[in-house]
């Protein structure tokens, strides 16, 4: 009967030392009001200072998303009143957003599909108001207030919730790669509103639309997107009118409510910042940008999956942590005969394995590219089995270097030469006479068990393929 | 010999340095001054003796110590919009009654660097909106030379201060004339630097494109040491200007030996005869000293006023948003809940002019409004400054009259706030276009003074100091200065 029509409007969190127009810190969860200044808390003759450090962030978000960066950028006022916002105004971008005119591109079940990125502009974030904290006066907490913020906004062009979530994980995948937000959405670093309306089938004028804010993961936005979808269509239905609204999604019900009318909507009296002069953007600084700009994910993935054969799960792991995948770079440099799938399985299993059961970030590990190439390229070349290898880096996480003195010391080098294995097994087999007697006979099974058998007495380092073949001999 | 008070910041500066006073008996006498006259004057709102001996004695320490500049040891009157760290800062306004900033203005900062003395926050109208003083939460102040008059505004008790010999020299703000005007209601030198010359950190709000700090003295010399010492740019503020500041006082003596000097047919015009013929005898000595004086059609006398008072309210209704009751200043003890909150302590903590410019402020920038005026205003504005330009072009500076008429008596603007922003005729074009211009005596008629002006390009303060402090030598007004009445 109806299709839904989406357009999506995301506040990243910059990642900068400080706010936007202060020298406060942007910390998360600091005591309340604890990390405010007097320009923050609007005291009387304070003035902004704009950070140049968002601007840089946000070009760099311009660049991946192939966007217009605009060269002049106003800072204007946004005026109203409330107790959360110290001013009564936000500097934001009204006219002149530093971004316009991107799009990102995102795989939906399989499908490739771009959007238009309208604009992305600057602002400052506003306070916080808590209301159930005292009991006869609402609580303000400003360590928020003047936080760096990047809106970015969407043309309506998403058609289902799987695009919208589609989009938003690529977009959050790629502002945190792109290290210009944190993307925490717990603590509001990504925070989605939703513009939403229904349409008759195949028509091509859009609907009255609603405004769902600050929805705070990706699983309510899908339930508050699919409330909206239902409740919007039974208003068509029964032939009313939906009425433009700006609505909340309540967690609890998985409903959303009724937060302001447009009727409500105030007159923001927008005018241009008088204590900022327009910001101009140089060629330069653009060139200088993009000259440092991370490679963009989608481009990582083509080389990971292509030139070097990686699964895309295991790419997508990569990109996605960008400790791991500059460590996999550096490493496979390193390695005499460069063998990114075992690096890889490297890195993700065994190395990730440890890092996560200890619970200590890859980044923190004691281990070098140069001693992780080393130890692979001993597994290639054979002087390790992958049993072997594990004892090694053991020794690599106690913070042990040089892979081949460890090697030598531990006596861990893999033994091939058909003399002393041959012993090693005539030992073994002397030892267990019943079950050799059944290998003879034809029970194969017991092949893994003799393996086994050999490799612990010789503590792993005897070549697991020239034990069965000596084995298989000697029965 | 003269007394100590009727001597200038450059007299005073040589006895500091020759020994023949200390800064401390130099600051006690203005403090036994400020006590006798303070009362009938109101042009103090804070005396800060505690802090001005303190400030004195370290004074004097430089003084001995021989690391004391110009200005080390001089007192002066500071205007209470300049923010002032641990003391109280009120902008004239009850909403700002009792707030104690916690840090100091820019200015005030490199003021206190030299060593100066502060000896009190002056008077002034309410958030520097208004044109007489008169709209101060504090009470209006006097004229010296008439206690029956405003001394103008709105830096009127920075004015009156310094013609009644209660401080050396002050500092004020102008936005639209009030530094240049009040100076020229109290026979004394007011220059507004260029926008973006002077830091505007810790100076309260008006309308920030237009604001300027500056400074009002007995002589163009004394103007130019206090001028250099505020300069310079300033990182807290984003529209102080990267501009390297001249030696002022250095380079005092090197004005150009011809210069050319226009004057706006219409400003003439303007005055009344007697006024004329004063300004005409201005006109001979700016010839006697290499002036080429040309009289020019320039305009603007229509759209000067409408233009400002479209710009400067709404940039005010903005900045003034912040006076909300929630986090400091004057709050409502009446409200029950939050719109009530901020109704009530606006409509309490604001005095009638400032709530009518924030009304006017508001409407100019609402929906359907804002093409019409505010849009309007910055093309007009933009035009303005194209217009001075062209003079420029040709002209080194412009004279005119810096107010048509001397200084009102008090409470004859109550009723009719148009015709008090009509006598900013000719000095808010210059912050229009965001030019520098002193303000330079020009004459008494019945015992009143009133002023005139020299305005110069964008950062070419020096060319103005030059040709007022030539000016000076050869019409000594600073004689003129001495016999008034209060400063005896």
């Amino acid at each position: 009967m109806y299709d839904v029509v989406i357009g999506l409007e995301v506040h990243i969190q910059l990642n900068t030392q400080s706010k936007l127009f202060s020298g406060a810190a942007i910390k998360f969860g600091q005591a309340p009001n604890s990390q405010a200044c007097a320009i923050d808390l609007a005291l009387p003759g304070v003035l902004p200072v704009l950070n140049k450090e968002a601007v840089h962030q946000a070009i760099k978000f311009g660049l991946a998303t192939k966007a217009t960066i605009n060269k002049v950028n106003i800072f204007a006022r946004k005026n109203y009143f409330y107790p959360d916002l110290p001013k009564g105004y936000q500097i934001s971008q009204a006219n002149y957003p530093i971004v316009s005119d991107g799009e990102l591109t995102f795989d939906v079940n399989g499908i490739k599909k771009s959007v238009h990125i309208v604009r992305a502009h600057l602002e400052e974030d506003a306070g916080k108001s808590i209301h159930d904290l005292l009991q006869d006066y609402s609580a303000i907490d400003l360590n928020r207030a003047g936080c760096p913020l990047l809106e970015i906004v969407t043309a309506p062009e998403f058609y289902s919730s799987d695009e919208v979530i589609a989009y938003l994980k690529t977009l959050h995948r790629l502002v945190r790669h792109l290290n210009i937000c944190d993307g925490n959405m717990q603590e509001g670093s990504f925070r989605v509103d939703v513009n939403i309306s229904l349409r008759p089938k195949d028509t091509t004028i859009l609907g009255t639309r609603c405004e769902i804010k600050n929805i705070n993961s990706f699983r309510f936005i899908e339930k508050a997107i699919q409330y909206e979808i239902e409740r919007q269509g039974a208003i068509l239905e029964k032939g009313d009118k939906v009425i433009q609204q700006t609505r909340l999604f309540q967690e609890s019900t998985g409903k959303t409510i009724a937060m302001r009318d447009k009727e409500d909507a105030q007159d923001y009296r927008y005018f241009p910042c008088p204590d900022l002069f327009p910001v101009h953007i140089s060629q330069e600084l653009l060139d200088e940008i993009a000259s440092q700009m991370p490679p963009l994910p989608e481009d990582l993935l083509a080389q990971l999956t292509g030139h070097y054969e990686l699964s895309e799960y295991d790419a997508q792991i990569l990109i996605d942590n960008t400790a791991l995948l500059q460590f996999f770079f550096k490493a496979i440099k390193e390695q005499q005969t460069p063998s990114p799938k075992a690096m890889a399985n490297w890195l993700l299993s065994d190395i990730s394995g440890f890092a996560n059961k200890n619970q200590i970030a890859f980044e923190d590990l004691k281990i070098s590219p140069a001693d992780i190439a080393l130890l692979v390229d001993r597994v290639n070349d054979k002087t390790l089995s992958s049993k072997t290898a594990k004892q090694v880096l053991t020794f690599l996480f106690e913070g042990q270097t040089h892979v081949d003195k460890i090697i030598t010391d531990h006596n861990l080098k893999q033994v091939s030469d058909v003399g002393a294995l041959t012993q090693a097994i005539a030992e073994v087999l002397e030892q267990f006479p019943a079950q050799r007697a059944e290998l003879k006979s034809g029970k194969d099974k017991l092949m893994g068990f003799f393996v086994g058998q050999v490799m612990k007495k010789m503590r792993g380092t005897g070549n697991p393929e020239e034990v069965q073949r000596i084995i298989q001999d000697l029965c | 010999m003269t007394a100590w008070h009727q001597k200038t910041l450059t007299q005073l500066s040589n006895h500091l340095h020759q020994g023949d006073i200390s800064s401390t008996a130099l600051t006690e006498h203005f403090l036994n001054r400020m006590q006798e006259f303070n009362p009938s004057l109101n042009c103090y709102l804070a005396i800060t003796a505690d802090l001005a001996l303190q400030q004195a004695q370290s004074a004097d320490r430089r003084l001995k110590e021989k690391t004391a500049t110009l200005l080390t040891g001089i007192p002066y009157a500071h205007k209470d919009i300049f923010c002032t760290q641990g003391i109280k800062t009120t902008c004239g306004s009850k909403m700002l009654e009792n707030f104690v900033a916690p840090y100091d203005a820019t200015v005030t900062k490199k003021l206190h660097e030299q060593g100066l003395v502060m000896l009190g926050k002056t008077n002034m109208d309410e958030f520097a909106m208004g044109s007489t003083n008169e709209h101060s939460y504090f009470g209006p102040c006097k004229n010296p030379f008439d206690l029956q008059r405003a001394p103008g505004g709105s830096s009127g008790g920075s004015a009156s201060a310094v013609a009644a010999g209660l401080a050396v020299f002050s500092t004020g703000s102008d936005t639209g004339g009030s530094i240049r005007q009040p100076a020229s209601f109290c026979h004394l030198v007011g220059i507004k630097p260029t926008y973006g010359r002077v830091s505007r950190y810790g100076m309260i709000a008006f309308a920030s494109s237009l604001d300027q700090g500056g400074v009002l003295s007995q002589s163009v010399a004394d103007a130019a040491l206090v001028l250099e010492a505020m300069s310079g740019h300033d990182p807290l503020d984003s529209t102080s200007a990267h501009q390297p500041v001249p030696q002022y006082f250095n380079l005092l003596n090197n004005a150009p030996n011809s210069f050319k000097v226009a004057v706006p047919r219409s400003f003439f015009e303007a005055m009344d005869p007697s006024s004329q013929e004063a300004f005409k005898k201005v006109l001979e000595h700016i010839r006697s000293i290499g002036g080429e004086v040309d009289f020019i059609d320039f305009n603007i006398q229509d759209i000067v006023i409408p233009t400002y008072y479209i710009i400067a309210p709404a940039e005010a209704s903005s900045n003034l948003a912040r006076y909300d009751g929630v986090r400091y200043g004057y709050q409502t003890p009446h409200a029950k809940n939050l719109e009530d909150l901020y109704m009530k302590t606006r409509g309490e903590g604001f005095g009638a002019e400032v709530k009518r410019r924030i009304l006017m402020g508001t409407y100019v920038l609402s929906s359907g409004y804002y093409d019409a005026f505010y849009q309007k205003a910055l093309k007009v504005r933009a035009l303005i400054n194209s217009g001075f330009q062209e003079i420029f072009k040709k002209y080194h500076v412009i004279a005119t009259p810096t107010a048509l008429s001397e200084a009102s008596l008090l409470k004859s603007h109550d009723h009719d706030p148009l015709a008090m922003y009509y006598s900013d005729l000719c000095t808010v074009s210059v912050n229009l276009a965001n030019l520098p211009a002193i303000s330079l005596p020009l004459m008494q008629r019945h015992g009143l003074p009133l002023g005139f002006q020299l305005i110069g390009n964008h950062f070419d303060e020096l060319t103005l100091l030059q040709i007022s402090h030539k000016l000076e030598q050869v019409s000594p007004w600073v004689d003129h200065l001495s016999p008034i009445k209060a400063r005896s």
